[in-house]
């Protein structure tokens, strides 16, 4: 699903590489938290998954398909399997919440009868039935990340990434997504999340990769937050 | 693409930036005019030509008596019988000649009565002060130059005048008004297309949030940039649409009515209105083109895909 081979990034203009020699491999159906204190290399992670950024030296490959040798015109195809969900939520708080979720439908061409079927059902997978005419502004923080988690999951993605996903929620509203992000776990889909959250992590009990100075120092199965001595 | 979805985009997206689209609108429509315009006129100072350069002759004037006295030139005297029959034969003899005719003094002087007759010019002149000519019309109204240099300096010839001359200082002028028409036009091109990459900037920033998220859920860069392009292009279009409006309904007033100056200067033989349709099609392309030209090569700056 996800391989990386000694992967290093040197962003411009900056002596200290955001992220050193990385090799790791995540299989389909993992679910696996990215630990590491602010500046360790999670976001730079993420942005090499998603190509928003391309590595300085090694290979990363998603989903079969090597990063530095996809052509520019085909790296959104690659991204409509992948879904991404942010700490801030990033609603359109204009649209109701069901066009909020139409929305990643509709940018990318598919036909409305399909749209029309997927929204309601990724809706109330997400437990947001019966709010579809509400706007992001009318929903609390648990609620709205859901509306992003549904947006994210409508296209059936391969691969869930979630960018400290409960950063701004209070940690019953934290439970309840992780919950939800465990469901659709279960569906078969790749989960990774990148996390300060130690209650979560110690909670759930899955694989965790732990980053310190752009570093891969630790990958664990079924670890906790930080290291038991 | 769904059709519908992208026309709401472009909707919210012009009205948002209202006043920004009028900008555009009025620097393309003012631009656009002012090319479609200079077109038409090219066209009129070429028809003219044709017209005019058909009617024009080079004429030999010859010495007479008062010349004798008073141009260098004619010091040894009026034009002689002989020399007349000399200058007419070489002329019929020049290639560039398509026809010779001789006009006397007192043929002049009834001409020129008729031009001037009523004027206080008309009175004051008698008909031994007129010249007699040679009205030669040529082949090709450029070779001018032949006659000159071979009837200038010859015996009993006081000049040799090209009316064409004439012309082609009015030409000039027209030239001169055409090339101003231009040079406003670009400098109204520049603006508009300025004009059009603000507003491209503007409209990608207060939509930066709307592109993001097309661009994570893996929107194509065409369906990201789309709407910003089409945006651009119509209003381009409506300016390029005021243009042709202006091109037609200027016409109208200065030749058909108001000024009316088909009737005024009936001399003058003016474009037709086919001539403004022909040249249309071309504002209008433009005014779509060139917008949706400039918002995309602006979009690769200010907007990720």
């Amino acid at each position: 699903m996800i391989r990386f081979d000694n992967v290093s990034k040197t962003y411009p203009k900056q002596n200290r590489p955001a992220l050193r020699e990385v090799s790791l491999d995540i299989e389909k159906g993992e679910f696996v938290f990215l630990v590491g204190s602010s500046g360790s290399g999670k976001s730079t992670f993420l942005r090499l998954v998603l190509r928003e950024e391309r590595a300085s030296h090694g290979q990363v490959h998603v989903l079969g398909k090597d990063l530095a040798r996809l052509s520019n015109w085909k790296v959104p195809h690659m991204r409509r399997q992948l879904g991404t969900v942010f700490q801030d939520f990033r609603l359109l708080p204009n649209k109701t919440v069901a066009e909020n979720v139409a929305f990643a439908q509709e940018v990318i061409g598919k036909p409305r009868g399909e749209i029309r079927k997927a929204v309601p059902q990724v809706l109330d997978l997400v437990g947001l039935g019966g709010k579809e005419d509400r706007r992001p502004g009318e929903l609390s923080g648990g609620e709205q990340q859901r509306v992003a988690i549904a947006r994210a999951f409508v296209n059936r993605p391969m691969l869930l990434i979630a960018d400290e996903p409960t950063g701004n929620l209070d940690p019953q509203t934290s439970v309840g997504i992780m919950k939800l992000l465990d469901r659709i776990n279960r569906t078969g889909t790749t989960v990774i999340m990148a996390t300060h959250d130690q209650n979560i992590v110690d909670q759930m009990r899955k694989r965790v990769i732990e980053l310190e100075s752009g570093r891969l120092v630790r990958d664990q199965a079924r670890g906790v937050y930080g290291y038991q001595h | 693409m769904r059709a519908q979805f992208v026309l709401s985009e472009i909707g919210v997206g012009l009205r948002r930036n209202l006043t920004m689209t009028i900008a555009v609108v009025v620097s393309v429509a003012l631009s656009l005019a002012l090319f479609g315009g200079s077109l038409l006129m090219r066209d009129q100072v070429n028809n003219m030509k044709g017209y005019w350069y058909d009617k024009v002759n080079v004429s030999i004037f010859l010495c007479n008596k008062a010349d004798a006295e008073s141009v260098a030139k004619c010091a040894k005297g009026a034009v002689t019988a002989q020399q007349k029959k000399d200058i007419e034969a070489d002329l019929k003899k020049l290639d560039v000649v398509q026809t010779v005719s001789y006009e006397s003094a007192d043929e002049a002087f009834k001409h020129y009565k008729e031009q001037f007759g009523s004027s206080p010019m008309g009175g004051s002149i008698t008909p031994d002060q007129m010249q007699e000519s040679f009205r030669v019309k040529l082949k090709d109204p450029e070779k001018f130059a032949v006659v000159a240099t071979a009837f200038a300096g010859r015996d009993g010839v006081q000049s040799v005048q090209d009316q064409k001359g004439i012309l082609e200082n009015l030409f000039g002028l027209l030239n001169g008004m055409n090339m101003a028409a231009i040079l406003v036009m670009f400098v109204m091109l520049i603006v508009a297309l300025m004009l059009i990459v603000n507003t491209v900037r503007v409209s990608a920033f207060s939509r930066r949030r709307e592109t993001g998220i097309m661009r994570l859920v893996g929107a194509s860069g065409f369906y990201i940039q789309a709407p910003f392009i089409m945006e651009a292009a119509f209003a381009g279009l409506m300016g390029g649409v005021a243009a042709a409006g202006f091109l037609v309904v200027g016409r109208y007033f200065m030749i058909d009515h108001g000024l009316d100056l088909a009737h005024k200067l009936n001399l003058i033989n003016f474009i037709g209105w086919d001539a403004v349709l022909a040249k249309l099609p071309l504002v209008l392309a433009a005014s779509v083109l060139m917008p949706a030209l400039a918002a995309f090569f602006a979009l690769r700056k200010y907007l990720k895909v």
